[in-house]
Order: structure tokens, then sequence, then C-alpha cells
């Protein structure tokens, strides 16, 4: 791979590139996504490399290992080219009728397509999917078809398109201007204008500015920024370089959590070949253009998803924030003008540059433009990444696309925006989903997560999941985030334990008012969102807990009594000996003996609930 | 200097200057427990919380880290800064209840009871003793440890604080008086540390006056000659 | 740890002393804790003060000041883990193996830690053993889980092909 200095010749790299590529000539792809490692992708790709070297007829025949395709309950994912054939669940053993019914021959293997839920009908593509069909994924969309550590494979689909043409074509001033047309905003959940901020940073006085994209994803139940920097890092870091050239940088980082190591060996990769191509360092392109990325891995801190705690992270600091009432964007990393993004929010640059703002703003709603990506997790039938324009409703999001909630149980709310975000509840799902909307009542989009909760869920119990989460996570310096984030913690353990009153629903209101005003950062300020939220809506589920001494979803266990049926009991004694504390006593039924049915000592019993797991017969009931 | 306005009162202040300083000397009182002069402001404690009214927009903000600027409006007295901070006060107060210092600030702001299970801690974590030492003193002996609810005040590895000199610079700063010195015949001890010095007797007066580490370590350095400390500063002038 | 390998990876990042988290990280791999004697080293090449070593080395959770065991569990408690039950199955393996998350076994096998999230959300719950994603996980598959890890004196678990 030489250097390219010219965008003639990266052209030409791309005509090369192409000219190998027989578009119909079949080839396998493999989703090599977190979600699909968990569900053993890597013995699927070593039996289909198997397949492919010993079979004669296999010459030509490509395998590709790509970045996430989204669909992540339904992985191991494949998808068979030309023809864009997807099989879901695919396991090793698979592999040979895969290879000779439908790459050979063309043909679809009936039990591994999609089944339509409710049809029953067999779906041949992945853009016929139910999962698929309402999205639009102008973002996502390429990492099904890219092996993420091959720079080829994103030049192949259009990548570095819009670099040369932000470079020659266009003044770092028109560049901001596009992207302030386009009325880009923050993916990470401040949502504040993306080109404004561009703007300010390259008006602060200075010789040296930053450019930071923020992959701390920190948010449980948030993997968007994951699967975008594992599956298609080209397309941030692409976002970045023509940010730094708007904005007059030559030095850039990108953060990831060290939680992500496969983000931060994808990212590594990319960088590397971006160098070696002359796509990153000196004179890029022949432009005259110099600006170069490290990486720098996070330690295991939510906090540092704050911009300034990152920034004194990157400097070899603990995450500690710092109060900002003088912007990042005029001081910030080593006391310069830095510009701190998503992840996400970098991949729409290339987009919005290569396209144009018109069309970019076509999508979206009035105040908020283009698409978002959603992790929808939790209790729905779909669980993945979903990409949708903006100003669709949560209704759409959970039941057109999700496939509503598994196992015919009741819809109950919806977590938002993870710990700084709130729960909305059932009447409230034909909000449409965008920055503005959301925070009017009481949640937020934040950065993009989206927790489906049934009836099983206890809301109160949620509320104090967020609290010890939150509470683990602050950094400390605040007395009013340190000490109000344990102090809910406290209150709302003491509710679901019994020790609840009625007086406690007042005091969590009015600490979590303290902690959001008198906090320094985000992290405080919207600390007492879930809680807020939960009593909101949920009031009579933290009546119920706290007067009738009672959890409605059977999770609080102070309140639970597990107790067996003994007309139901078969006698086989599983739950006997999957008891950890020896508190279920009765006799097996054998040949010879009748058995006596088995009896739980409430007195031992520690509520674990692994008698109820190990019954087969429906025996064990929790009241 | 620059001109602005705190409860209506016109004040002026340095251009580096912060709210809390400005006020303070103006003689309008803004309780506060982790603010030194010696030191930079920190925004720990989160007592000295104000609205400041700027452009329109009014924020709440502790007054030691927000800097001096041109016609904003501070109040330190309205309804929503009260309610914040004796929150903030029953909290301190929750955490450290058997601290006198701290019990007396919550009578003056009118915090009679605390909602919450008390706690036996005796550190405010304010951070004060750390700044001093590293920003005044240089030598580095303790920081905070952990975070979050876990956070605390300590030498490296709970151990005796290698570094410490023995100033008392951290005794002395403590708003709550949590750090203790002992000094029996020619030892000095920093107790919450764990650290013990020699110190060493000035041939005139009599006094135990440094410690002997420090005073090595000063003559290496400085080369000086090997009797060069036998007399204490105020002796020799 | 010799000190010639910790001056291999100061040597990495060009000695630079914001490079010492990475730094540190680097450290904790190789070690799966960061020794004592390892830090007080390190605050002398670097000129960092070892009371802000310590600072950082205790505030980001992806440091261990103890030793770690052998296998390292992590029980993902993120939102939707939690609530698809993450919580039985940090129950069950405290059950299991009698140390609670950020505690070792005593025979130094396992240590328990809980993690906010993993980021692997469909799959939940789940936990990692080493690296190792196990996804729909539940308290009654735990303990079948642990026994592919549980140190064994016939067999090293380095057998298996």
């Amino acid at each position: 791979m030489r250097r390219l200095s010219s965008t003639q010749e990266l052209e030409k790299l791309r005509d090369e590139i192409l000219k190998k590529r027989d578009p119909h000539q079949p080839f396998i792809t493999v989703c090599g996504g977190t979600g699909c490692h968990a569900s053993g992708c890597h013995q699927v790709v070593d039996a289909f490399k198997k397949v492919l070297h010993e079979r004669v007829k296999s010459n030509g025949v490509g395998l590709r290992v790509t970045g996430c395709h989204g669909f992540c309950e339904r992985g191991p994912l494949v998808v068979i080219h030309p023809q864009k054939i997807m099989y879901q669940r695919v396991k090793p053993e698979d592999a040979p009728a895969i290879f000779q019914e439908t790459v050979l021959k063309g043909k679809g293997i009936e039990n591994l397509l999609y089944e339509h839920p409710t049809t029953g009908e067999k779906i041949n593509t992945e853009e016929d999917v139910p999962f698929y069909k309402k999205q639009m994924r102008i973002i996502f969309g390429n990492n099904g078809s890219i092996d993420p550590t091959q720079i080829e494979d994103y030049i192949a689909v259009g990548g570095y398109r819009a670099l040369p043409k932000a470079l020659f074509t266009m003044k770092p001033e028109e560049i901001i201007k596009e992207v302030k047309k386009a009325n880009l905003r923050g993916r990470g959940g401040g949502g504040f204008p993306a080109g404004l901020k561009w703007e300010q940073c390259r008006s602060a006085p200075s010789e040296i500015r930053y450019v930071i994209c923020n992959a701390d994803e920190g948010d449980p139940g948030a993997y968007m920024d994951r699967s975008l920097l594992e599956g298609n890092p080209h397309s941030v870091l692409e976002g970045m370089i023509i940010g730094a050239y708007a904005i007059g940088s030559r030095e850039g980082y990108v953060y990831v959590r060290n939680e992500y190591p496969l983000a931060v060996e994808n990212i590594g990769i990319a960088i590397r070949q971006a160098r070696d191509l002359g796509l990153l360092g000196k004179n890029i392109l022949g432009s005259g253009f110099e600006f170069d990325v490290k990486v720098s891995r996070g330690g295991g801190a939510f906090v540092c998803g704050e911009s300034t705690a990152l920034m004194a992270s990157i400097e070899g600091n603990v995450g500690e924030p710092r109060a900002k009432h003088i912007h990042t964007v005029i001081s910030g990393l080593w006391e310069r003008p830095s510009n701190l993004n998503n992840v996400e929010t970098w991949a729409n640059v290339p987009v919005i540059i290569d396209r144009g703002a018109d069309w970019y703003s076509q999508i979206g709603t009035e105040g908020s433009k283009g698409t978002k990506i959603f992790s929808l997790v939790g209790k729905v039938n779909n669980t993945g990444l979903v990409e949708v324009p903006m100003g669709i409703s949560l209704r759409e999001i959970v039941y057109d696309i999700g496939g509503g909630i598994p196992g015919g149980k009741k819809f109950k709310a919806i977590q938002t925006g993870g710990p700084s975000g709130g729960c909305i509840p059932e009447s409230l799902m034909d909000l449409p989903v965008d920055f503005d909307r959301l925070t009017e009542v009481g949640s937020m989009m934040g950065s993009g997560g989206m927790i489906v909760m049934d009836e099983s869920t206890c809301m109160v119990d949620l509320a104090k999941y967020f609290m010890n989460f939150l509470k683990d996570e602050s950094c400390g310096k605040c007395t009013s985030c340190r000490e109000g984030t344990k102090r809910m913690h406290e209150l709302l353990t003491d509710i679901t334990e019994g020790r609840g009153t009625m007086d406690h629903i007042d005091l969590l209101e009015e600490l979590g008012w303290v902690t959001a005003e008198a906090s320094l950062c985000a992290l405080g300020g919207t600390a007492p969102n879930p809680v807020l939220s939960t009593i909101r809506y949920f009031r009579d589920e933290y009546k119920e807990h706290i007067i009738n001494k009672r959890c409605p979803a059977k999770v609080c266990r102070a309140f639970l009594k597990y107790r067996i049926l003994s007309d139901v009991c078969t006698m086989c004694g599983r739950c006997a000996k999957a008891c950890p504390v020896e508190a279920i006593s009765g006799k097996t039924r054998t040949k010879k003996e009748k058995g006596i049915p088995f009896k739980i000592d409430e007195q031992k019993c520690i509520k674990c609930g692994m008698c109820f797991e190990s019954c087969k017969f429906e025996a064990v009931e929790a009241q | 200097m620059i001109p602005f306005v705190i409860d209506g009162q016109p004040v002026e202040g340095k251009e580096s200057g912060n709210i809390l300083e400005v006020a303070l000397d103006a003689g309008i009182e803004i309780p506060h427990l982790c603010y030194n002069e010696s030191v930079k402001p920190y925004g720990a404690c989160r007592l000295c919380l104000v609205e400041v009214g700027r452009r329109g927009r009014s924020k709440m903000t502790t007054s030691c880290t927000y800097p001096v600027m041109e016609g904003i409006e501070v109040l330190t007295q309205s309804e929503k800064v009260l309610r914040a901070r004796r929150m903030i006060m029953e909290l301190i107060l929750a955490m450290c209840p058997g601290d006198k210092l701290i019990q007396d600030m919550a009578k003056q702001m009118g915090v009679e009871e605390v909602r919450f299970k008390r706690d036996d801690k005796d550190c405010i974590l304010c951070g004060l003793c750390a700044r001093v030492c590293d920003e005044v003193v240089g030598a580095h002996a303790i920081q905070f440890a952990s975070r979050g609810d876990r956070r605390e005040m300590m030498p490296p590895f709970g151990e005796e604080a290698q570094s410490c000199i023995a100033c008392g610079a951290c005794v002395v700063v403590c708003p709550v008086d949590v750090i203790k010195m002992k000094e029996e015949g020619d030892e000095r001890t920093i107790l919450r540390w764990k650290r013990t010095v020699k110190m060493k007797k000035c041939k005139i007066c009599g006094n135990y006056f440094a410690p002997w580490f420090q005073l090595e370590k000063f003559r290496e350095q400085a080369k000086l000659t090997k009797d060069f400390f036998d007399v204490c500063y105020t002796c020799r002038t | 740890m010799e000190s010639s390998e910790i001056d291999a990876i100061i040597k990495q990042y060009r000695g630079e002393e914001s490079a010492i988290l990475a730094i540190l990280q680097d450290l904790q791999a190789k070690e799966k804790y960061l020794p004592k004697e390892a830090l007080e080293y390190l605050g002398e090449k670097l000129h960092i003060p070892l009371n802000k070593i310590y600072r950082i080395a205790t505030f980001y959770r992806a440091f261990s000041l103890k030793p770690r065991g052998r296998h390292e569990i992590c029980v993902c408690m993120g939102t939707a883990c939690h609530v698809r039950g993450a919580q039985r199955i940090a129950d069950q393996m405290n059950l299991q193996l009698g140390i609670r998350p950020g505690e070792t076994t005593e025979d130094q096998n396992f240590t328990l830690e809980t993690v906010n999230c993993l980021g692997v959300c469909a799959a939940g719950p789940v936990v990692a053993i080493d690296g190792q994603y196990f996804g729909k996980m539940s308290p009654g598959k735990v303990e079948g889980t642990l026994k592919k890890f549980r140190s064994d004196k016939k067999e090293g678990l380095n057998a298996k092909a």
C-alpha cells in the first residue's frame, strides 16, 4: 500500500479495489460484533473457513467477518452475497449445508431463515426482515459489508470520498457552515449543535487546538458507540479528519473505555492503515494539511464520559470534572481550545459532507435532524441496535422494530437516557423520539440506550439500581452528589426492604432537587432523574412497597415468600438439591417409596429463587 | 477592578478573583468549608452556593470557583440558595455528626434535625490538607483515594506518610480540627498520617525546630556545611 | 517484577508523565495487579509523587492493588442485564464461591467482579470469564459454567486443544 499524495491517486486506488471485486461473485459475511461473539460467531467463522479450505468448488468464494449487523437477538448472523440471503442463529454445523445449498446453488435453507412472528412466513433477505424495514441505516448500514480491519473495504463502499471533497473544494469556514446547516447535534446525550461548537473552537485564539472523540460510552445498556467504533472505525476517523481541518487542529485523541478492548484494537488498526495510505499524518493527500490521532484508554470510570473529566484523564489525572465557566472549546485539554464530540456525531460528518446538508436535513424533525442509533434491549423480542430517523415514535421502535414484549407479557415502561434519563410509561409511547420531546416528560434521549421493561420489573428496584450505579461512579468531590446519591440509595433500599415511610418519598424528592441543583457536573446534575421519573409515573408502586409492604412485580425479596404447592409437587427433589442453605425438606419418590411433598422452611429461606428456577413442574410459587 | 453586584450591593473584584473572596472582603457572610486563601479554590463542599445572574440567565453555582465578571448579579440569600445550603449542611452533619464546628454551623443555619442514618466519620473531605501539602508545602504526602462514597484522605497505601515533613500545615488548615499533632521529647507525630519524625534541637535556644531528615536533605542539596543547621533560624538572626 | 520490565513499558510512551494511566494499564495487564514496589519505582522514574499515583490507582476501577485470581469473573450489572435478573446471578456466584464482588477466593483461583455494562446487552444476562463471554446466563447455569474453570490437579486447563 503506497502513500496517496492526491485525490486522483485515491480514486485510482478505489477503482483498483472495485475492479478486483466481482459483484456477482458469491461471498459469505459473518457478523463479528460483540453480541455475536457471545453467541459463538468465532466457531461459525472457523467452520466456514474449514469448509472453504476443504471444498474444491470454494475457489473465489470470499469470507468476511464484519462489524455488528445490529440484530443481536438473532446472532450469530450470516449473510450470503450477492443475493443478501440472511441466516440467523447459525451454528457451526450449519456451515457445510450453507455452502452447499446457498453459496453454490443459491437456495435458501428454511430453518435458518427469519420467520415472521405472526404470519409464519420465511423471509429471505435482510432488508425484508421487519426489524430492519423501518430503520434508516445511513450511518450503521455499512457495518455489514466491511471488515473493520481492512481499509480497502471502507474505500470500496465509498469511504474517504467526503475527505478530499472537504480538503480540496471547501474552505474550513464552509465546512462549518455546512455542518451548521445540517443542524448536526451531539449524539452523546448533550445534543449541543456541533457546527456551533466547531465554530467556537476555531475562533478561540491559539496555535494549538485538539479534536477529541468521546468513546467512553458508559450508560449501562448502551453499546452503539462500541459497535460503530469496532465495526466501522474509519467512518469515525474520516469525520475527525474533516473536523480537524475545519477547526484548525493538528492533533486528535480517541478516548475509549477500557472495557472495550476490541474497539481499542480496531481503531488502532484503522489509524495505522490510514497513516500508511497518507490519510493521516503530514500533507494529507497532498493538501498540505497535517493531522494525526492518538488512542487514549479509559480506566473504568463512568464520570470520564464528562468532557472535563475526560480531558483530565487524558492529561494523566483522576477524572474529576471542573467548573465550566470557561468552556472547553476555549480552554480544554492542556488549557488549549478543544472540540469534543461523540463517536456517532463524528460518524455523521462524512455523510453530511458527501451528500450535503440539504439532503441530510430532510431527515428527522425540525429541531433534530438526521438519524439516531439506539440500543433496544431488555424485555423486548428483537434486541439489538437500530438506526431510525428522529421523530419516529417510541411505540414504533418497541413494537414495529422491536417486535413487542416477549412471552406475551405487558409493557410497563421504557428507560431512555441511561442513568441521566427517566422512565416513560405506556401512556406516552406515541411521543416522537428526539432531543427535545423526551426531556419535556422528565427523561431524555441521551446517548441512545432504550431499556424495555415489562410487568416483572419493579420500578422502585430500578430506581435503586440506578442510584447504586451513580453513587459508585460519582467521583466524590461534591458533597451534594457524593452524599446525595448515597442517601437516595439508602432511602430506596429502605423502601425495598420494608422500612419505607411516606416521608421517604418527600425526602427523596427534596434530596433529588438539591443533588441536581448543587452539583458541579452532569452526573450529579441528572442523578435524580431515574428516581423522580419513577415517582412521577409509578407513585402507586412506591406506595405498595411502603404501605402494603408488597412488591407487585415480585422482585423485592424482602416481600417475597416462596412456597411449594404440595398438590403439584412431583417429589423429584430437584429443589432441595438446588437450595444452597438446605431449607427444603421432603422425600423423593422412588419406585419403592411414595415420597413426601417438599416443603420450604421459611426461617432458613434466603429467597434466592433457585428452587423456583429448578422446578420443572411449576410447583414453586413466589408470592 | 471589575464592578458587579452582590445582594444589591455594588462591589469590586480584581481580575483573577472569585465571588466568595470579594464577598468576604465586603463583609458579606457566605458559609464555606473547603475554601482557603492560601490554595486554589476547589468547590467540594458546595456550601458557598449562590445564584449568579448573567445576561438574563440565572444559575446556581459555587461562589469560590466563579470568576469575577463585570455586571453579574449575585444573590447569597435567595430561597433557592438557602434551601440547597440547608440540605447540604444536613448531609455534612449526617456524615460527621460528632464534629463541633459542623454542629455549630448547622445550628447557625437552622438545621436542627438529621433525617439520615448518622455516619461516624470525622473528615469532611474538603481536601484542604492535601491541597496545602501539594500546592504550598510541596511535600505531596497525602491525597484522596478511591471515589464516590468510598473517598477518603490518606497517605499512599494507608501506611506512614513517607514524604510527610511534619510541618503541621495540614493540622492548622483543617476546618474541623481532626488532624492532630503530638510532640514528645525530640519527636513530633502527625497522628492521622502515622508519621513520626525526629526533630533537631537548636544548640542555642534548645527548641526542637525542624525534622532531622528534612534538614539533612536541604544540607545535601544546597551543599552546606555539616553544622549549618545546628542553630535554628530565629537564633541565627 | 523486574525494573527492566517496567522500564520497557515506560519507554513505549516515551516517558511522558501524562501517559501514567496507559502505563498503569499495561502494568495491570501484565501482572494482574499493581504491586506497591512497581508504583514506587514508577513514581521515581516519571517524577510523579507517590500520593498522585496512589490516587490514580485507587480512583479507576481498572486497577487492583491486590493480586487477582487466576480467573477473573465479571458479572454484567448493566441495566438490560439487571432487568433480566443479573442480581440473582451475582448472588449465585457469591453462594458458589463464597466471595463478594471485589474479592478473590482463598485458593487464588477466582476473582469476582461486577461491571456496569459489558456492551453485550442482547445476550443478557452476561458473565465474562477471562474475557470469554457467556450469554443468556441464569442462576442455574452458574455452577456448570464455573466448573470449566475450577482448578483440577488431574488435568491442566491447557489440556483441551
